[in-house]
């Protein structure tokens, strides 16, 4: 019998992201697609009753908890104590998690200890005649593979936005609570604060319906001879305070930093998508003055609708890429937009 | 500060990201169509890792950096002819599969295995450094089981930043969601850190410092531990390029305040 763990971390305010529902309709599905399985629940946090709670009407038969202050930091040691105690208690041979900055970090360590094998980015799980796949990319989201195993236990990190989230209603959870002795080396690590930019600063915004990408022809000479990185500059800034787009970059665009070139102030490698950066999954991407195969290819992988503009009606990598490509000057359609946006608001 | 480090960075070897991938069959898994043709590059997260390693050992006198690479002896050899003009460091090479569609857990005991025969290891010195993820497998998993085989409790992925203090204490920004980080402070060594991008440009090639790597790098080439992967119970049921093409349609007569409305439009929608 397979025992499926769907298994989660609190937030700071003690409720579930959703990402952790996203992975509990994975691992509910799972076990309804498995003939003989049962379905159990892994929360760790400073405290895990509301979060329980909050998905009590699932088919879960058993929760379990480890609670305490010391389970409140994103931390390696701490985590994969936690996490393994959880797994050994419940006898869990899959563990379905999300893949969350956090799980990402300590599951492989917990894969390793219970001698099981673990598998990531995966953005869909299947099962026929009780035999479980998942789905995940390889070589950076170039090709796709389907994959099982026989060893136990086996984790699945479920990439944050692949799937629905469950909508199972709240109730009342009973949860067992798993006793974790911490030793002072698991403590060596604390966790003493979080870097963001400030709010009107952030580029990066996991949650917007829109990818805005830039690539390098923003700070090349335009027409005139001249390049005008301070008029690209205030144009992205403002499309995306109007249109709160989320801004991902070239990998040639945010490279410039380092190579001494003009470039926009705004832009960092957290913001580059493609090989060596991010592939967010919005429902919508445009890209602007890329021309390369990270952006177009790998970087909106998971961007469903795309649209591109670009003064190159060849471009190789937004045509059979994109959807629409405007073959037009940014500068002036941007400066529109904005025009347009904030005509509205 | 007077902490002499010994930094090991695993780093595989990767396809240059301009090459055109296809997956085939081949007897032992999937590989990738003309693999041993393809020109290689040390995996990019790594090759940060290493940049980063090299930094910190310039500025801490007597520390030491090795490049623990798994790939094909041929591909690492051409490898190595790039990167050991770049920074100082000792190779460890291992001779087997490097690609994509082997086992992590089997890569990390490999790995692990072979950072624990350096002569002179001392884990009180110790950082084990990597990619967060690599750009083949793409998993972010064999560090962490790389740390667990090692024994090592405080792990860190997507690091962008270290800052040693006076103390020896670790300072580390890692990635976390929604373009943050997280600040976390470390008492001290060992400590294994997967690097994102970090803060460094690629160094130049420099000839002086490929002659002086070159010397250990083909003695470490020619001895080789060779390695082979089972992959017991993993099966591929299938692997495919994803159907990329679409019908795209080329817009080139409008004015741009045409396409503004358009593209208004199709915001909105």
């Amino acid at each position: 019998m397979e025992t499926i763990l769907l298994l989660a971390h609190t937030e700071t305010d003690g409720s579930l992201a959703q990402s952790a529902r996203e992975a509990l309709h994975v691992a509910a599905t799972l076990h309804k697609s498995v003939a003989v399985s049962q379905l159990v629940v892994g929360l760790i946090g400073e405290n895990v009753q509301s979060a329980a709670d909050a998905i009590a009407a699932c088919p879960a038969t058993k929760y379990f908890g480890v609670i305490g202050k010391d389970f409140s930091q994103s931390r390696y040691a701490t985590d994969t104590a936690a996490a393994e105690a959880i797994c050994r208690t419940s006898g869990a041979t899959v563990v379905v998690a999300p893949a969350t900055s956090r799980w990402n970090r300590v599951l492989a360590g917990v894969a390793q200890r219970l001698g099981g094998h673990v598998d990531t980015h995966i953005n869909g799980v299947s099962a026929n005649d009780g035999k479980i796949a998942v789905n995940r990319w390889y070589y950076r989201q170039r090709m796709e593979a389907v994959l099982n195993r026989k060893q136990r236990p086996w984790f699945m990190l479920i990439d944050p936005g692949s799937q629905p989230a469950c909508q199972s209603r709240s109730g009342t959870a009973s949860i067992k609570n798993v006793v974790v002795e911490l030793s002072d080396a698991c403590k060596r690590t604390t966790v003493i604060g979080v870097r963001e930019p400030a709010a009107d600063a952030q580029t990066i915004r996991p949650d917007a319906q829109l990818l805005f990408v830039t690539g390098a022809g923003w700070t090349k000479k335009q027409a005139d001879g001249q390049p005008h990185v301070p008029e690209a500059e205030k144009l992205i800034r403002g499309f995306l305070q109007l249109s709160r787009a989320s801004l991902g970059s070239s990998k040639s665009l945010v490279d410039q930093s380092g190579e001494g070139q003009a470039i926009l102030s705004f832009l960092s490698h957290l913001n580059q998508i493609g090989q060596t950066g991010a592939t967010p999954r919005h429902p919508k991407g445009l890209s602007t003055c890329c021309h390369g195969e990270e952006p177009h290819t790998v970087g909106w992988r998971f961007v469903a609708e795309r649209r591109a503009i670009n003064l190159d009606p060849n471009c190789g990598w937004a045509r059979g890429k994109a959807d629409v490509l405007y073959v037009a000057d940014a500068f002036k359609v941007m400066t529109k937009v904005n025009e347009l946006l904030a005509a509205k608001t | 500060m007077n902490t002499v480090y010994q930094i090991v960075v695993c780093a595989g070897i990767v396809p240059d990201p301009l090459q055109t991938l296809e997956p085939v069959a081949s007897p032992s898994g999937p590989a990738l169509k003309n693999e041993m043709m393809l020109p290689a590059v040390l995996d990019p997260w790594a090759s940060h890792s290493l940049y980063e390693a090299a930094n910190l050992a310039k500025h801490l006198p007597g520390s030491k950096v090795w490049l623990v690479s798994l790939g094909p002896k041929a591909k690492l050899q051409q490898v190595m002819m790039t990167v050991a003009q770049k920074v100082p460091f000792e190779l460890v090479a291992l001779d087997g599969p490097g690609g994509g569609f082997t086992e992590a857990a089997e890569v990390a005991a490999m790995l692990a295995e072979a950072i624990q025969a350096i002569p002179g290891l001392d884990k009180s010195k110790l950082l084990v450094f990597g990619g967060w993820e690599s750009a083949s497998r793409g998993a972010g998993a064999t560090m962490q089981m790389v740390g667990e085989r090692l024994g090592i409790m405080d792990q860190f992925q997507g690091v962008d930043e270290l800052k040693i203090a006076a103390d020896g204490s670790l300072e580390i920004l890692e990635r976390i969601e929604g373009g943050k980080h997280q600040i976390s402070k470390c008492a001290g060594l060992p400590a294994l850190l997967g690097w994102a991008t970090g803060n460094l440009p690629e160094p130049k090639n420099n000839p002086q410092i490929g002659m002086v790597n070159m010397r250990t790098v083909m003695p470490a080439l020619q001895k080789a531990k060779p390695v082979k992967f089972a992959g017991d119970g993993l099966s591929f049921v299938n692997v495919a390029l994803p159907k990329q093409l679409r019908e795209t349609r080329i817009v080139k007569d409008k004015s741009p305040d045409d396409v503004a409305k358009e593209i208004i439009e199709w915001i909105k929608k």
